[in-house]
């Protein structure tokens, strides 16, 4: 485990390249994937033309946005206009760092499925998503445009009254852990049956309404569907990215989606048992080799149906109205979730022997 | 390592801190206070608290900054003017300031063998020992603390409500 500070840094550099490489791709496929599927929903193609079944089409939409004219407006805040958008894609690249993506196995001292295993893996999660709130309010305060500032206003408000049920929904998952680090609280819903996904936060920690609080918090800590008033373009043309164009525009929606992954990724270890198979050994691996490609395979597929219930919900739900947001989130979800840990802390007490 | 980071963020924390005061635009100022607390976070990590700063970004730089910057952004705030300043700040703001800082290292000097020394990185209090201390030994203060809270926050319900 004796490993120099050089060999460290150099490791960790080429996990961290190679993790954001694939975060960034998968995020150009999840586009591709939403575009696919929506246009299903409402029966159509969807992209079709570029490659096969549009497959090319991320590498088209790049290189068009790398190629088309950044306009700078003459009324901007400049450096603030600059850094916003910086900001939004930063926070939302560094939330991966603390999600492991496998089981953990080792390889000359070096976990390979995590960037880097923090003890309060959670709590870094959670304040890297409120910094990354600034990138949107700052946007639409330095584009200087009126439909900007709006979305921005928007934008901040949401979050912060959001930020609240999800913290409150995640007490529950926490105080059954009995920890922050992200593998504990996976470790804590391992089964050896064949129906291990029993064991999972979801069903049996009972934390279904811990769920359900955290998925609707998450869409609109995100600016999704239902919850994307700060871009609805029926009012706001677009929000606080419309004086934006080229690769700062790309960087807004990159940060979105990235936003979107890491939201599926928690979601997948908070309540649904991260990279161990639903099925116990089951389909879990026997040698190292397998059991790595398994556990990356299981958390692959339960971070892939969270994205597709994201676009499924985009392509069928209405967006809210502003005061029903608001009601909706301070009067309905930050109580249950309070309720959710009072039950969950009373279920605890009198189900665990005392010490 | 440790003391690297230790001057890195440390400077970073006062050139910040001057910052908030030297900027003439207040989303200038909200924004070098987000910079102040975020490497206020890293030196408490540097100290072991890792909770603490995982505390201090969430609620500082996180919730309550993303108030400021929203009233600021909603006020429509413009650049401050340049006063002299009043004439009490000259005659007792800094003499006073003086004072305090003559008192406070007197303090530190003369009794600085008695204070426990931390070398940054030395330890790591965890979440677990934290909450030990917050919610078993120290329960009544924490307690006491969420009431005082508590009024404060009905009295703001009270102070903004309208009149009826």
């Amino acid at each position: 485990m004796e490993t120099g500070l050089f060999t460290f840094l150099i490791v960790n550099l080429i996990k961290i390249v190679v993790v954001v490489v694939i975060l960034l791709m998968a995020v150009a496929y999840t586009v591709l994937l939403e575009r696919k599927l929506v246009g299903r929903i409402q029966n159509r193609w969807g992209p079709s033309r570029v490659g096969p079944f549009g497959l090319l089409q991320p590498l088209a939409d790049g290189a068009k946005l790398f190629l088309k004219e950044d306009l700078m407006p003459f009324a901007v805040e400049r450096p603030l206009y600059v850094l916003a958008p910086m900001i939004a894609l930063g926070c939302a690249l560094t939330s991966i760092a603390v999600i492991p993506f496998g089981a953990n196995i080792q390889w000359h001292g070096v976990d390979l499925f995590q960037i880097s295993d923090v003890s309060i893996g959670l709590l870094i999660l959670l304040g890297i998503t409120s910094v990354g709130v600034y990138g949107i309010a700052l946007s639409g305060w330095s584009s200087n445009n009126k439909y900007s500032l709006l979305g921005a206003l928007r934008a901040s408000a949401q979050v912060i009254s959001y930020e609240l049920a999800l913290g409150l929904a995640l007490v529950g998952v926490v105080m059954r852990a009995g920890s922050l680090r992200l593998r504990d609280i996976v470790n804590v819903q391992t089964g050896h049956s064949l129906v291990a996904f029993l064991h999972w936060n979801f069903f049996g920690g009972f934390q279904f309404v811990a769920f359900f609080i955290y998925l609707m918090a998450a869409y609109a800590e995100t600016n999704r569907a239902p919850f994307d008033l700060p871009e609805a373009e029926s009012e706001l043309t677009a929000g606080y990215h419309t004086e934006y164009s080229s690769m700062k525009f790309a960087m807004f929606f990159m940060a979105e989606y990235a936003n979107m992954i890491t939201v599926g990724c928690v979601a997948t270890l908070l309540f649904f048992g991260g990279w161990t198979s639903p099925f116990g050994h089951f389909l879990s691996g026997s040698g190292p080799v397998s059991t790595a490609i398994l556990s990356v395979f299981w958390f692959v597929a339960k971070v892939f149906f969270f994205l597709f219930l994201y676009i499924w919900v985009r392509g069928t739900l209405p967006r809210f109205r502003y005061d029903q947001l608001m009601g909706f989130g301070w009067t309905f979800l930050v109580p249950v979730a309070i309720a959710n840990i009072v039950v969950t802390g009373l279920w605890m007490g009198l189900s665990l022997p005392a010490h | 390592m440790h003391l690297a980071l230790f001057l890195i963020f440390g400077a970073l924390c006062v050139a910040g801190a001057l910052n908030l005061l030297l900027q003439r635009h207040p989303i200038n100022s909200a924004l070098s206070l987000i910079v102040v607390m975020s490497s206020l976070a890293v030196l408490y990590l540097l100290l072991g608290a890792e909770f603490l700063a995982a505390a201090q970004v969430i609620v500082y730089s996180g919730a309550i900054m993303v108030l400021f910057t929203f009233v600021i952004m909603l006020l429509n705030a413009g650049r401050e003017e340049r006063t002299r300043g009043s004439k009490m700040a000259y005659v007792i703001g800094f003499p006073g300031a003086a004072v305090l800082l003559a008192l406070l290292a007197d303090i530190f000097i003369t009794h600085s063998g008695e204070f426990h020394r931390v070398h940054a990185g030395e330890y790591v209090v965890s979440t677990a020992a934290l909450s030990g201390v917050l919610f078993r030994d120290l329960l009544l203060p924490f307690e006491v603390t969420s009431i005082l809270i508590l009024i404060a926050i009905l009295g703001a319900v009270a102070l903004a409500r309208k009149e009826h």
